[in-house]
Formats: C-alpha cells, sequence, structure tokens
C-alpha cells in the first residue's frame, strides 16, 4: 500500500478484478465482480456493489450531508463539519449491545479524497450511481474503463438563487441538461422579468419546475436559495434513496410532485416508528432523531429544506432543542 | 410498447407529472408505528391556502426562526418588506410581483420577516416578475413588494416568522 496525493492510502496493485484495494485508518476496502468488502480490527462487512457506489457517490457529493449516512444497516458516515466518523455497527442496536460497533474520527479531505478515489476506481464506464437504474447500465464485473465525468458532476450550490446574474444559471438544451423523459410534461416557459434600469442584478426569478425537470442525477439535494440559514435544497428523486439519512436537525420535505413514501425509523437504533406518504402539496417535518429512506415510483421533485446553522446539532445533542420542530 | 432502457428493461414512452392545486390535490399522511404524529407536523399547502383568507400567510413548515409559509394569493396583496432576502414559488395559478427600492427601510438591519408598509412605497420602481406555476423569485433585502392574482393562486415563501406569521398547527396538522 503507498500513500498518495492527499493522503489516499492505495495498493499499489490491482486483485484478479482489475481493481484497487484502499485503506482509510483501519478500515479497508477492495471489491470484486459483485461486492465490497469492507473490513476493520474486529469485524468485516459485505455490500452489493452497486448499492455501495450509489451510496458512496451520495456522501461524496453531499460532502457527507448533515449528521449521518447510512450506507445500509452497518456502514456509514457521521459529519462533524470539519472531521467526520467513518463508522461500523454505531447505528445498529445489535452491534452496539454486543460491543462490536467501530468507529474512526478523520479530517474531512482525508475521508473525502480516499472516498473520491475509490469512486474513480471502482465505477465502470457501464455505470453511472447517480442515475435511475432505467437510466445505467450494471455495476457489476471485472474492472471495465472507467465514468469520470459521471463521478466528478458539480454540484449545484447558489450563493443566492438560480437565475441571478453572476449566480447559477438555469438549465437549457444548450447548457447540456435536457428535459427528463419522465418530465416531458413540465412546462418549459420561464417567468417574465420587466426590470427597470439599475436593478438587473436584483428582480430575478426563474422557472423552479424547469429547473428540476432538467436534472440529470437523482437523490441529489442541491441549493436554489438562500434565507440566511435557510436553504431550499430540491432535488429529483426515482426509485429509492440509496442512502439512509440519520437526521441531526429537524428537515423538512415538501412534495412538489408526484408522490414518495418514506421508512422512518429511531436514528441510534433502526426501531421502526413510522411510514410516511407525501403527495404534491403535502409537508412533513423530519424529527432531529430519526432516520429515514425514501420510494419514489416516478421521477418526482421534492424540496429539501434545511437550516444550515452549524449550533444546532449541539443543541439538539445535548436536549436544549427538542428533536421535534413545533409544540402544538 | 414502451421503450427499451439502459437496465435491459422497458420503460412507457412517456410519464404523467401529477403536480397539485387549489382545486385538485390528493394528501398522504403518516401512518404511525410508535410515534407521535404532532411530532412530523404533516400537511398539505394547497388544503392551507384553500382554507385561508387572501395574503394570509400561514407557516406550514419551521425551523427555529426559519418559516416556510403558505399563501392563497387574491387580488392585491399589500406592499411588505423585509430586511433580509425572502424568496416566493407559485404553487398554482399566476401572480405579478412589483417591487420598489425603498429610499429608508422602516426595519432594523438584523430584523428577521416581513413588515406591512402603510400605503405606497417611497423608492425607485425596481421592475416587475411575472410568475406562473412552479416560477420562483427573489425579493430582495430593502426592497418592498406587492403581489397581484387576478384569480387564487398559491405562494410558497421562504422567509422568517414575522408579526405577520400565523400558526395553526393544530388547524393543518395531522394530528393522529
Ligand atoms: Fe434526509
Amino acid at each position: 500500500m503507498t500513500a498518495i496525493d492527499n493522503d489516499v492510502v492505495k495498493s499499489d496493485t490491482t486483485n484478479a478484478e482489475g481493481y484497487h484495494k484502499f485503506e482509510l485508518g483501519e478500515f479497508t476496502f477492495s471489491r470484486d465482480e459483485y461486492f465490497v468488502y469492507i473490513g476493520w480490527p474486529t469485524g468485516s462487512h459485505m455490500m452489493s456493489i452497486d448499492a455501495f457506489l450509489r451510496a458512496l457517490q451520495r456522501d461524496v457529493a453531499w460532502d457527507f450531508f448533515y449528521g449521518i449516512v447510512n450506507f445500509d444497516g452497518v456502514f456509514g458516515t457521521m459529519n462533524h463539519y470539519g472531521t467526520v466518523d467513518i463508522f461500523a455497527g454505531r447505528y445498529n442496536d445489535s452491534y452496539r449491545k454486543a460491543e462490536l460497533d467501530y468507529s474512526e474520527n478523520h479530517e474531512t479531505p482525508v475521508i473525502r479524497e480516499t472516498f473520491k478515489s475509490i469512486l474513480a476506481d471502482w465505477t465502470n464506464a457501464s455505470f453511472d450511481p447517480f442515475a435511475s437504474p432505467h437510466e445505467t447500465g450494471a455495476a457489476w464485473g471485472v474492472k471495465s474503463g472507467d465514468n469520470l465525468a459521471a463521478v466528478t458532476r458539480r454540484r449545484v450550490a447558489a450563493a443566492r438563487m438560480v437565475g441571478v446574474p453572476g449566480d447559477e444559471q438555469i438549465r437549457t438544451d444548450e447548457s447540456g441538461m435536457p428535459v427528463n423523459r419522465m418530465f416531458r410534461d413540465i412546462d418549459q416557459s420561464e417567468p417574465i422579468i420587466e426590470v427597470e434600469p439599475g436593478f438587473e442584478g436584483e428582480v430575478a426569478a426563474f422557472n423552479l419546475f424547469a429547473f428540476l425537470s432538467r436534472s440529470d442525477v437523482t437523490w441529489n439535494p442541491s441549493v436554489v436559495s438562500i434565507c440566511k440559514d435557510s436553504l431550499f435544497c430540491p432535488t429529483t428523486e426515482e426509485y429509492i434513496l440509496p442512502i439512509i439519512h440519520g437526521n441531526d436537525r429537524v428537515e423538512w420535505f415538501i412534495q412538489l410532485s408526484d408522490q414518495i413514501t418514506w421508512d422512518v425509523e429511531d436514528r441510534d437504533t433502526g426501531a421502526v416508528r413510522s411510514r410516511v406518504t407525501m403527495k404534491a402539496g403535502d409537508v412533513c417535518a423530519m424529527p432531529a432523531d430519526i432516520r429515514h429512506q425514501g420510494y419514489s415510483p416516478k421521477r418526482s421533485m421534492l424540496l429539501v429544506w434545511e437550516n444550515g446553522s452549524l449550533d444546532i446539532p449541539e443543541l439538539i445533542a445535548s436536549g436544549k432543542a427538542p428533536t421535534y420542530p413545533v409544540e402544538f | 410498447m414502451g421503450t427499451p432502457s439502459k437496465s435491459g428493461g422497458v420503460e412507457k414512452s412517456a410519464y404523467t407529472t401529477v403536480l397539485g392545486s387549489l382545486d385538485s390535490y390528493d394528501k398522504g399522511g403518516v401512518e404511525l408505528i410508535n410515534d407521535d404524529a404532532r411530532h412530523y407536523a404533516f400537511s398539505n399547502i394547497f388544503e392551507v391556502a384553500s382554507k385561508s383568507a387572501p395574503w394570509e400567510k400561514v407557516a406550514v413548515a419551521k425551523n427555529f426562526e426559519y418559516v416556510l409559509e403558505a399563501v392563497r394569493a387574491e387580488g392585491t396583496s399589500q406592499w411588505r418588506t423585509a430586511a433580509h432576502d425572502e424568496f416566493v414559488v407559485c404553487l398554482d395559478g399566476a401572480v405579478t410581483v412589483e417591487l420598489v427600492k425603498l429610499d429608508a427601510s422602516p426595519l432594523a438591519p438584523d430584523a428577521g420577516g416581513s413588515i406591512a408598509l402603510d400605503g405606497e412605497p417611497t423608492g425607485r420602481p425596481m421592475g416587475r416578475i411575472h410568475l406562473a406555476r412552479g416560477h420562483q423569485a427573489l425579493l430582495p433585502s430593502g426592497a418592498a413588494y406587492r403581489f397581484s392574482a387576478p384569480s387564487p393562486a398559491v405562494l410558497m415563501m421562504q422567509t422568517i416568522a414575522g408579526p405577520d406569521t400565523q400558526f395553526r398547527w393544530a388547524e393543518i396538522c395531522q394530528t393522529v
């Protein structure tokens, strides 16, 4: 094993299937035709490689997001905004009771670069981990090319709002973002804007539904507008959220189109708490002590609304703020 | 029939997107296994707007000081202003936004939420925006804005709770 750029520890040679092996602290990662093998000092774990790559893609793209990204019931990451825990069994009641859970804390750049290297090395030309199952070929098999363009897509993050001059711009055919096959019935007209001279930078509007209809990724919230710490993070969803998201704060969902069903479990133990069905116009809070996974039968538009304040995880964890949003 | 997909399967050749409106919305809900429905504050924006008076700002989501408000737009609103950016999304119907750069804001720079202005604003006209369903606009900090909707429309506001934000959780949310 050799440490290369950015502290990524990667094997000098590839295995029989053509893939490199990686290390991060005491964790080891290798893949073959069907599976990823994750090892740590007290245990090991296997996951389907296609589920693993879809989860890894989200964790990297979201820069570890808010709270916990469970790849499945055993393995995942928890964001501390500057450092990240990488864990096995930490949020699994049986592993905890057997004292078999294991966790390491790493500086964010180290885990970020390691995960990006794994994603780049293990994603073949046939597979796009951001796409829905209908939109991509398979992740299986021996090493066969790569799909760097897909796995390094730039994440949209508006500074004020999409469409404001100098900020993130709308998506068009010309910018290589065609309307998705499941949103061909979405009206593509942009708002009519009459600006007085001198106010070109502040009189701004865009077609949010058209913007979302042209997203080429699934389950990837991106910021379209910001009011201080209030972030509109809409996303288009199809098939299954590839991770189980554990909250460190209250998060809100506003279903903009179609329907998603959510399995909601206790964040720490995985015990089932509820099942939420959301249809267009529905608004639902996800408490700060749950984890959830969503199912979208048709590509749908979901507005994820976050409060990005750095103070909230501590307020929730210490019990100074409740785990649910409103008292009534 | 259908279109072959990259997966090897076949998908439909056309899909219909379901959007909600004042006249037509279908509400989901929370199926409780071991929890309290109130922790989810589950509501539907179109249902809230269908029961609101014009221009009432009804909170449908709250995270500390921040709120999302559902607004039934009908006729012409008051002029309002905030000391921070706000955003409006038109979810049904069509709405025109008028913007005026105020000569002097009545609000402290760190004030949260919007307030109504008495009468007409004093300042320079900035422009007008015509929003249809799915369109989002910036309501810039320090500007006065006024909406008009010839027929009932539904707006969602991204803002901070202010003096006119209405909290009616027990009326609008699933409780059991
Ligand atoms: Fe989430």
